[in-house]
């Protein structure tokens, strides 16, 4: 059985050598698994490029940092915003060559290394039929009963728990710590990550979590769910982009190149509202999903950039952590 | 001797299975880190709760193994099997199966809610140590049964023929037989318990409930500080050592026993008292495991049948990589179980964060070959490493039970190297053999360990499917998918142990 396993591979490499060309892009696991985006995205690509794109899925940024100048991505896809700053300062990710103003995103873009590809703001979603009082601000949240349950995300372990974090600090500031102890006793519990949290809430342990304002698409439009929804704060929301980056090392440059207009494009884009439940990041919301352009979304987008997030980090997680332990 | 250079060499190559990522990882980052004090509240608080936890399963499990020694009954050998299941869940489906019948909204709440009580307030130290035991009290009665079935039959015989009271069946059957296997129980649940981290934080309600793993997780993850993750990992590995140390020696050795290996027959005398209490003791035990069992099934069962087929796919690369590392398991474990020594290193391979082992494996086999291509292989060698401490827990005092009976019978035939372990040793750890094989098998089922930094695009396990269900919103099916990781665990884990027991009056 492994004899067969290490033949398959030796086969496989031998093969890909023969072939043109690879493009290997490193992406996060949600992204590359048959649900996510990734097959789409693999076939569509493979259309225009006659080329072979492989996905390797897992953790991004331990896995570039470890493999330094040696790494085998030519792409890398699904960073965050608020984790940039450390792969940037590595050095190995090239200019991307785009063209910023394609973006449709609620802020300005300006950097030139690293790309959007999606987006979403970071919210709190609640079951409409388990709520009594839904909080429409901050300040509402803080003071709603207390037996009104929230489950989030630790800012230590998950990307999503940290932009929470940095919400909370764009909203309020020096008093980030004042809110998170008026808060703390109706935050039921915090978890690992992501999905810890969200079954929580699927499975009624409590009636609002820590997600994104898209989340609720996913129900109406695959389980006609409408009690899922998102609350629209007043203050604002935190924007939560995910990035691609061609690097530096990639000896691939043109066909990097190539997938990082290709990102921009109609095919990569469409393909992104139903497969990974976020908003495309290159078109008007006029040619998004019905199911998307008509879900509630907040009218201002509060954002840290790179560095901004980066100075605040430390203090935004040691104010949470402080409130939530007393 | 042959055997003795085997267990040394078992021994020095699961130490650099260790040591070498270790190492690896130091030289990367350039040494070690100094640690904040935040950190050390984290370990103090880890440590705490990790012998607090084995403290508790170990108390529960020894009135549910004696009750379950005692007592035959219909269906007991499913029991037995069925209330392992805990021990082998993905962390995160224990989580929302535990919380559906202790939560907040759990089953537990409900009912007393319709009684005019107020709910449960599970979220707490209380939740960290209800969790804790949920997963350890199986392993704990499983390895405290099996010290009292190694206890030989005619002893049982002998103390009903005295009419021993149940005070001095205590001080002359069951005491010893306690001090044998209860110091071996608490180390592992303790060291298990040590490396908690998703459990801890979620049932433990948040910060307040910050373990070292996390702290690891987090210089790993975001702050890319490996070195301050691998410092942290060699203090909890210290730690270990010094317990295993500690504990190990408490075991003893033990002194002659021997009878002529027949089937343990219930000599006892039963009274309506006895049965009440052990008959009290196993429906206690078995609705505080199965309850959460229950309804991981009633939210899975329904799905079963829609699965996608990559998530059977999924489940046969789960089951080759189950079995190459039952093999790679045992094969360590045995000569790992004949000395002291041997046991304790056993304890290293699973004391190890499994973030900084597979980082040091990634930055070692990185420069010669790519590491996805590995991913199974590697893989199978880091499972077979985390179930080492179970099945050398189980192996171990068995050994040492039957060189204190026979080994001065077989010196004097002359019974040495291969016949020794052929005619000797080998028939009678059968029965401990199975059952870690079974535990080996189960665990790498469902571990998700180091597929972070390794996962293959091509060959995804079945643990790692369920979490990109879930990913994808795909609640239900991922419940599907987790009944069927456990389902899968539970069968391999029967195989295994009943074919550990065939043959012997369990």
């Amino acid at each position: 059985m492994k004899a067969s396993i290490f033949a398959a591979g030796l086969l496989a490499a031998t093969t890909a050598v023969a072939q043109a060309q690879t493009l290997t892009v490193y992406a996060p696991d949600y992204f590359t698994s048959e649900w996510g985006p990734g097959p789409t995205i693999e076939a569509e690509f493979e259309k225009v490029c006659g080329c072979d794109l492989d996905f390797v899925p897992g953790d991004l940024l331990p896995r570039i940092m470890l493999e330094g100048q040696n790494t085998r991505a030519d792409i890398v896809i699904g960073l965050n915003t608020d984790v940039t700053a450390k792969a940037r300062s590595t050095g190995l990710f090239a200019e991307h060559g785009q063209d910023n103003s394609l973006l449709e995103l609620p802020i300005e873009w300006t950097d030139n290394t690293f790309l959007p590809f999606d987006w979403a703001y970071v919210s709190f979603v609640y079951d409409a039929t388990k709520i009594d009082t839904t909080p429409t601000s901050f300040e509402e949240l803080r003071s709603m009963p207390v037996d009104q349950k929230i489950v989030i995300q630790d800012p230590r372990s998950s990307i999503s728990g940290l932009a929470l974090v940095l919400w909370v600090k764009a909203v309020y500031g020096d008093e980030a710590e004042a809110f998170w102890a008026d808060l703390a006793p109706r935050i039921l519990t915090v978890t690992k990550g992501w999905s810890e949290a969200y079954g929580l809430f699927t499975d009624g342990e409590a009636p609002m979590v820590l997600s994104y304002n898209t989340s609720p698409a996913y129900h109406i439009a695959f389980e006609d769910d409408v009690t899922k929804k998102a609350s629209i704060f007043s203050e604002g929301h935190y924007g939560f982009f995910e990035l691609v980056a061609k690097t530096a090392t990639t000896d691939n440059p043109e066909l990097a190149d190539q997938f990082m207009t290709f990102v921009l494009s109609d095919a990569f884009q469409s393909a992104i509202p139903m497969t990974n439940f976020s908003y495309p990041s290159a078109q008007p919301s006029s040619e998004w999903p019905e199911v998307f352009a008509s879900l509630p979304a907040p009218d201002k987008a509060l954002f840290f950039s790179e560095d901004e997030a980066e100075a605040v980090r430390a203090e935004a997680i040691e104010e949470w952590r402080r409130a939530l332990s007393q | 001797m042959a055997s003795r250079v085997i267990a040394i060499t078992s021994a020095g190559l699961v130490t650099a299975l260790v040591a070498i990522p270790l190492f690896a990882v130091f030289s990367r980052a350039g040494g070690i880190a100094t640690l904040g004090a935040g950190d050390w509240l984290a370990f103090r608080f880890t440590v705490w709760q990790a012998a607090l936890s084995a403290f508790l399963s170990c108390v529960f499990a020894i009135p549910a193994a004696r009750a379950l020694h005692r007592q035959r009954f219909r269906g007991r050998e499913a029991l037995i099997t069925l209330l392992g299941a805990p021990f082998i869940l993905p962390v995160i489906v224990a989580i929302l199966g535990l919380l559906a019948v202790f939560g907040r909204e759990g089953m537990l709440s409900q009912v007393l809610m319709l009684v005019g009580l107020p709910r449960i307030q599970v979220y707490g130290l209380q939740g960290i140590l209800l969790a804790h035991v949920f997963f350890n009290l199986p392993l704990a009665i499983r390895l405290i049964l099996q010290g009292w079935q190694e206890v030989p039959a005619e002893r049982f015989r002998l103390a009903a023929q005295l009419g021993l009271g149940s005070r001095a069946m205590f001080r002359v059957v069951e005491g010893p037989l306690l001090k044998k296997a209860l110091p071996g129980a608490f180390l592992v649940i303790f060291v298990v318990c040590l490396s908690s981290f998703a459990v801890a934080l979620t049932l433990g309600g948040g910060p307040r409930a910050t373990t070292v793993e996390l702290a690891i997780y987090q210089a790993f993850r975001f702050d890319f500080d490996i070195g301050k993750a691998a410092t942290l990992a060699v203090v909890q590995l210290v730690f270990v050592g010094f317990a295993a140390a500690i504990l190990l020696r408490l075991v003893g050795t033990p002194a002659s026993d021997v009878g002529l290996g027949r089937a343990q027959v219930v000599f006892q005398k039963q009274t309506w008292a006895r049965m009440l209490l052990d008959f009290g003791v196993i429906a206690f035990v078995a609705a505080f495991l199965m309850l959460p069992i229950a309804s991981i099934v009633f939210s899975g069962v329904f799905e079963l049948t829609s699965l996608p087929p990559s998530v059977f796919r999924a489940a046969g690369h789960s089951l080759t990589v189950a079995l190459v590392s039952t093999g790679l398991c045992i094969a360590f474990a045995i000569p790992l179980a004949t000395f002291r020594l041997g046991q304790m290193v056993s304890l290293f391979g699973f004391a190890l964060s499994p973030l900084v082992l597979g980082t040091g494996l990634f930055l070692l086999i990185q420069p010669y070959a790519n590491p996805f291509d590995l991913a199974l292989v590697v893989t199978c060698v880091t499972n077979a490493l985390m179930a080492l401490p179970f099945a050398v827990r189980a192996i171990g005092p068995a050994y040492s039970q039957i060189n204190a009976d026979y080994a001065r019978t077989a010196d004097m035939l002359s019974l040495d190297g291969w016949a020794r372990w052929r005619w000797l040793y080998l028939p009678r750890l059968r029965r401990p053999i199975g059952f870690s094989a079974g535990l080996a098998a189960a665990l790498s089922m469902g571990d998700l360990g180091v597929i972070v930094l390794f996962a293959d695009p091509d060959r995804a396990t079945l643990p790692l499917q369920m979490y990109r269900l879930m990913s994808a919103y795909q609640m239900d099916a991922a419940s599907g998918a987790a009944l069927l990781l456990l389902a899968l665990s539970l069968g391999l884990f029967w195989i295994f142990d009943q074919g550990g027991r065939r043959g012997f009056g369990a």
